[in-house]
């Protein structure tokens, strides 16, 4: 079903191999066929449309170097686009506060904050910080008890399961015990909510003023929709999103959810989650990504 | 109301809205053509125009919209639960579990996600809500040999029903999907004709890759039937259009929530209007 851009493109312009510079009509008609390319891959369609304005104006008038057909010349100039988009490669974690750094988890319902939560804690780990996992889902059955188990095979420190106590009062003793016991950084992971359900919005807007963590990662799924656009917007605004973490990249989505959401937010992607395991966490390169939205 | 010409420029707007519900490109174009057809150049009212595409759609999911046939004279009716990662596998179990209970089915659960931390004690909570038994082995137990044993047991005692809940796994990844595959060659060892129902759980926000999905699950474990959770978000899940031409796959249900109440018959006008943007 999906057919890569270059494709797509090698045939919109067959007819003009060799020609001197890219005319408007030639471009406009190229630019149908990305469009077409973006929403396949699920960019949302309000990105979609003001990236291509900002490719219209790149591409005409561009001369035709002799060693490329027009196609390949478009593609190009849409994968630079993509990739100044998609943002600068390899934006770590902020971790220049005073410890224990608070990072707090944010996002839908089984997007993966709580695997995302364990990789995360592993990564500072290897690089000698102490931290401390705690999970404030006191909704979800057996939350508490997954992120206990995976803070073990992390071998990282997790704050003590108190029966009935409620995500606030959670993330205060986390930070207290993130205090006391000289933990670096204090992972909070929440249970996952959606962005228009208000009472449960209002209880992380509360967790993140009794904590002010210093990172606030928004965990979304490679495989989202046109959606990306509604919930980066509305956890951004009632959130404050420091960062945008992409899981199940090892699956075969184009992720166009992660244009969607940079560009509605314009915070960086920081990971990709990579798989099921623990040290299935990559950082993020924006040139893998485009490629991949492109079908390259 | 103030009429408008459907004219190219309209067509174009209702073209948008629906790819904005994840109908795809190539639906939602057709889906607009089909409406230019009918009505090009008249004058409309939008209440007008969305009806007459909710009503588009509705032809298309109506055939599809069909609930879970559990057969009693099977006992018991065996029920797989497949689905990427996070989709709702599990808590559709427990939600179907209670539909089942509550209309005087015997129902048990297997715990057969046996690789991700804590899966099996979420489970066995849902087994606790619902009052129905889960039959569970440690994790890291071998997938496959528990869901043999949870035939077995369950047909032993003489339930109604018995749903087993999988890992969730990424339809690429083919180890996974071999394992799901000779999970159900175990099936078949204690009932040939089991499992009587498998049901692929999708995610109302996924975008395209929902085709992906429909396609290998149905190739690997034979789905018979859709689930689509998380509705209750401001996803509207439509690329489910463009499956239903495409596999005519029945959609039995539609998860509403987090609870164990929040679970629907599938309807194909209401989810066509709420896709449309009608109420
Ligand atoms: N393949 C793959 N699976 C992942 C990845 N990240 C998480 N998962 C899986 O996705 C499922 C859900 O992950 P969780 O971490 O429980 O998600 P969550 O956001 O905490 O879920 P809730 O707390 O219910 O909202 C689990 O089966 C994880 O193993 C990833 O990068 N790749
Ligand atoms: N809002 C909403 N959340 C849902 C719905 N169905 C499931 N969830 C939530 O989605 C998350 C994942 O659900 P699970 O049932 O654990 O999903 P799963 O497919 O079993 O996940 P894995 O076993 O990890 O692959 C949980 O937080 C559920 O509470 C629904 O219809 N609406
Ligand atoms: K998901
Ligand atoms: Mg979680
Ligand atoms: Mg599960």
């Amino acid at each position: 079903m999906f057919e890569s851009l270059s494709s797509r493109l090698g045939k919109v312009f067959e007819k003009l191999t060799g020609r001197g510079a890219l005319s408007e009509a030639d471009v406009t008609e190229a630019l149908r066929e990305v469009r077409v390319a973006l929403l396949e891959a699920d960019v949302a369609l309000s990105v979609v449309k003001e990236f291509i304005g900002r490719v219209k104006a790149r591409a005409v008038g561009q001369e035709v170097i002799k060693s490329v057909t027009p196609g390949q010349m478009v593609v190009k100039i849409v994968h630079d686009e993509l990739i100044a988009t998609l943002g600068t490669k390899g934006t770590e974690l902020n971790l220049s506060a005073v410890p224990p750094v608070v990072i707090l988890m944010v996002g839908l319902q089984g997007s993966g904050k709580t695997t995302t939560s364990a990789k995360i804690a592993l990564k500072l780990k290897k690089e000698k910080k102490k931290v401390l996992l705690a999970s404030l889902d006191v909704y979800r059955p057996a939350a508490q008890q997954q992120l206990q188990i995976l803070a073990g095979q992390a071998e990282v420190g997790s704050l003590p399961i108190v029966m009935g106590e409620m995500p606030v009062a959670i993330s205060r003793r986390a930070v207290d015990v993130g205090r006391k016991e000289g933990y670096d950084v204090v992972i909070l992971d929440t249970a996952g909510r959606l962005h228009i359900d208000q009472e449960l919005m209002a209880e992380v807007a509360a967790v993140r003023d009794a904590t002010q963590p210093t990172e606030t990662l928004l965990v979304t799924d490679a495989m989202t929709g046109q959606d990306a656009v509604t919930l980066a917007r509305e956890f951004n605004e009632k959130v404050g999103v420091t960062g945008i973490v992409l899981t199940r990249i090892d699956g075969d989505a184009r992720g166009g959810a992660a244009l969607s959401m940079r560009a509605i937010t314009g915070r960086p992607i920081k990971f990709l989650g990579a798989g099921e395991k623990l040290d299935a966490l990559e950082v993020f390169h924006p040139d893998r990504i485009a490629g991949r939205i492109l079908g390259m | 109301f103030t009429k408008r010409k459907l004219d190219d420029e309209a067509l174009e707007e209702l073209e948008e809205l629906l790819i904005t519900a994840d109908l795809g490109v190539a639906t939602a174009a057709r889906v607009t053509k089909h409406l230019a057809k009918t009505r090009f150049g008249q004058d409309v009212t939008s209440d007008e125009i969305k009806a007459t595409l909710a009503e588009e759609i509705t032809r298309i999911l109506g055939p599809v919209a069909r609930p879970l046939a559990i057969d009693p004279a099977r006992k018991p009716h065996v029920v797989l639960v497949v689905g990427v990662n996070g989709s709702g596998k599990t808590t559709t179990i427990g939600k179907m579990a209670k539909t089942y209970k509550d209309a005087g089915l015997n129902v048990t659960l297997a715990a057969g996600d046996t690789f991700r931390a804590a899966a099996v004690e979420q489970l066995k909570v849902w087994g606790e809500r619902t009052n129905c038994p889960v039959i569970a082995r440690e994790t890291g137990a071998d997938a496959a040999g528990l869901a043999y044993d949870a035939v077995e047991q369950s047909r032993a005692r003489g339930d109604d029903l018995l749903f087993i809940d999988t890992a969730g796994r990424l339809q690429n990844k083919a180890d996974l999907m071999a394992e799901l595959a000779k999970l159900v060659r175990s099936i078949k060892k204690v009932d040939e004709t089991a499992p009587h129902d498998v049901l692929l759980v999708l995610d109302a926000t996924v975008g395209q890759n929902a085709h992906s999905q429909v396609e290998i699950f149905k190739d690997m474990v034979a789905v018979s039937g859709l689930v689509l959770t998380k509705l209750d978000g401001t996803a509207r899940g439509g690329v489910l259009v463009a499956l239903a031409e495409k596999f005519g796959l029945p959609v039995h249900a539609i998860g509403v929530g987090e609870k164990v109440e929040d679970l629907r018959p599938f309807e194909a006008d209401a989810f066509a209007r709420s896709l449309v943007g009608m109420e």
